[in-house]
């Protein structure tokens, strides 16, 4: 039997969430501003708030936000919506863009080069699948024990490594591993759809 | 290529989060790009971080971040930038050549794109600096803490048994080495803690050449090790 789990109020619902997707891929090939626009006004919000909450000063994160939503324009030949959501792409671009800054120097990213073979045009079954896991692990993760929610946290949103982790909650290196792991691979079987949302653990 | 040892899924977790240290970053990226199970676990968890993007300020008016606004300006001046000239990027322009699994001029297909933008595309063009006798070392950068550094061993030799503070990464590029994890060859990443202590011993008839980022310094169990450290750097 399948749990059903309420949805968080407010949450986006799959629909809306696959409308960006499509709307970012869209963008991409027509280059219509007014779809820039509507993309913009929806991310630019949860950009910089992610990137505050790694600890950058506001008008910083200001700035990077707008870098980073300049990148969206730019770069949006790279986003394969077969691939990812909108929300996961604009995250990588985020979190690029506000490491680069804090470290002064680039964040090794994985060679796209002989990636261009996997952007053919996506389907739209293939637009929505991405966007549904991506509800059901926003889901997933209100749902982690506490202990693992945490390193989860302390990893997005506060860039910490797993040391740093180990020092600030005092438990060994291999617990923080642990932990992550542990919820790590919880969340990929929900995104898998291996697990019942709401399932045992 | 045959790849038998992959990124441990913290590991993995920490680089798409952004919490790696830039060497040890840099070893994932170079395994990632070479390493299609691993770049697919990437997708996967790339998408729990859109996942916390998408849950930032549209939910829960009690959290902080719902007061977030952008500058009411800050959309005219990003709609002006956007028919601008893009700003000639290295990164970019080399994928817009479309040359499957082009790295940098003169690659010889060991060094993984990530790496060739640091060193080149030649494992035979490092300027390689001598240790000891059959070992070689190059420091890709200097890090804080811990190391980002090649490692080049002649067949035979063995590196001095020790363990970590923290977390060691070592990507296999040329050659192979066998330790008490298992057996390495190109391609392979071995990815320890605090945990493990190892002696790997180079056991091919070439020499093995690795990528090895740390992010604390190493602890050596012998007194040879311990004596050496401060000269070597480890």
């Amino acid at each position: 039997m399948v749990n059903v789990v309420p949805i968080r109020k407010n949450s986006m619902t799959a629909n809306q969430s696959k409308a960006w997707s499509a709307m970012l891929a869209e963008m991409a090939v027509t280059k219509d501003k007014s779809l820039y626009i509507q993309l913009y006004q929806h991310f630019a919000p949860k950009v910089k708030a992610y990137i505050i909450r790694l600890g950058v000063m506001e008008a910083t994160a200001e700035e990077l936000t707008q870098e980073a939503m300049l990148n969206m324009w730019r770069k949006s030949h790279l986003f394969q919506p077969n691939k990812s959501a909108a929300s996961t792409w604009l995250f990588t671009l985020a979190r690029n863009q506000s490491i680069d800054w804090m470290r002064k120097q680039k964040y090794p990213e994985y060679s796209l080069d002989n990636m261009q073979d996997r952007l053919e045009e996506a389907s739209d079954a293939d637009i929505g699948e991405q966007t549904v896991q991506s509800e059901r692990i926003a889901q997933a993760i209100s749902q982690l024990p506490e202990n693992q929610a945490q390193v989860i946290y302390m990893s997005f949103y506060e860039g910490r490594s797993h040391s740093e982790i180990a020092d600030r909650l005092m438990i060994p290196l291999g617990s923080v591993k642990s932990r992550i792991r542990l919820a790590a691979e919880k969340l990929k079987l929900t995104l898998r759809g291996e697990i019942s949302l709401g399932g045992e653990q | 290529m045959n790849i038998n040892h992959h990124l441990d899924e913290a590991t993995l977790f920490s680089y798409v989060a952004g919490s790696l240290s830039q060497g040890m970053a840099l070893v994932v990226a170079s395994h990632i790009s070479i390493c299609d199970s691993c770049r697919e676990r990437v997708f996967e968890t790339e998408a729990i971080g859109g996942a916390l993007l998408n849950e930032m300020v549209s939910d829960n008016s009690s959290d902080s971040s719902a007061s977030v606004k952008v500058d009411e300006t800050a959309l005219e001046q990003v709609l002006a930038c956007l028919d601008e000239e893009e700003p000639t990027i290295s990164l970019d322009s080399s994928l817009s050549d479309g040359e499957p699994d082009a790295c940098s001029p003169g690659n010889t297909g060991e060094v993984p794109a990530p790496l060739s933008d640091y060193i080149g595309g030649s494992l035979d063009a490092v300027q390689w600096k001598r240790l000891s006798p059959g070992f070689y070392y190059f420091d890709v950068f200097k890090e804080q803490r811990g190391i980002c550094r090649l490692l080049k061993v002649a067949p035979g030799k063995s590196i001095l048994p020790h363990g970590h503070h923290g977390n060691e990464l070592t990507l296999l590029l040329r050659g192979s080495y066998a330790d008490e994890v298992g057996r390495f060859a190109q391609g392979d990443v071995a990815d320890l803690d605090d945990q493990i202590e190892h002696q790997p011993l180079v056991d091919g008839n070439e020499d093995c050449i690795c990528l090895v980022a740390t992010d604390s310094p190493l602890r050596f169990t012998t007194l040879l090790g311990k004596v050496i450290q401060p000269i070597t750097r480890f």
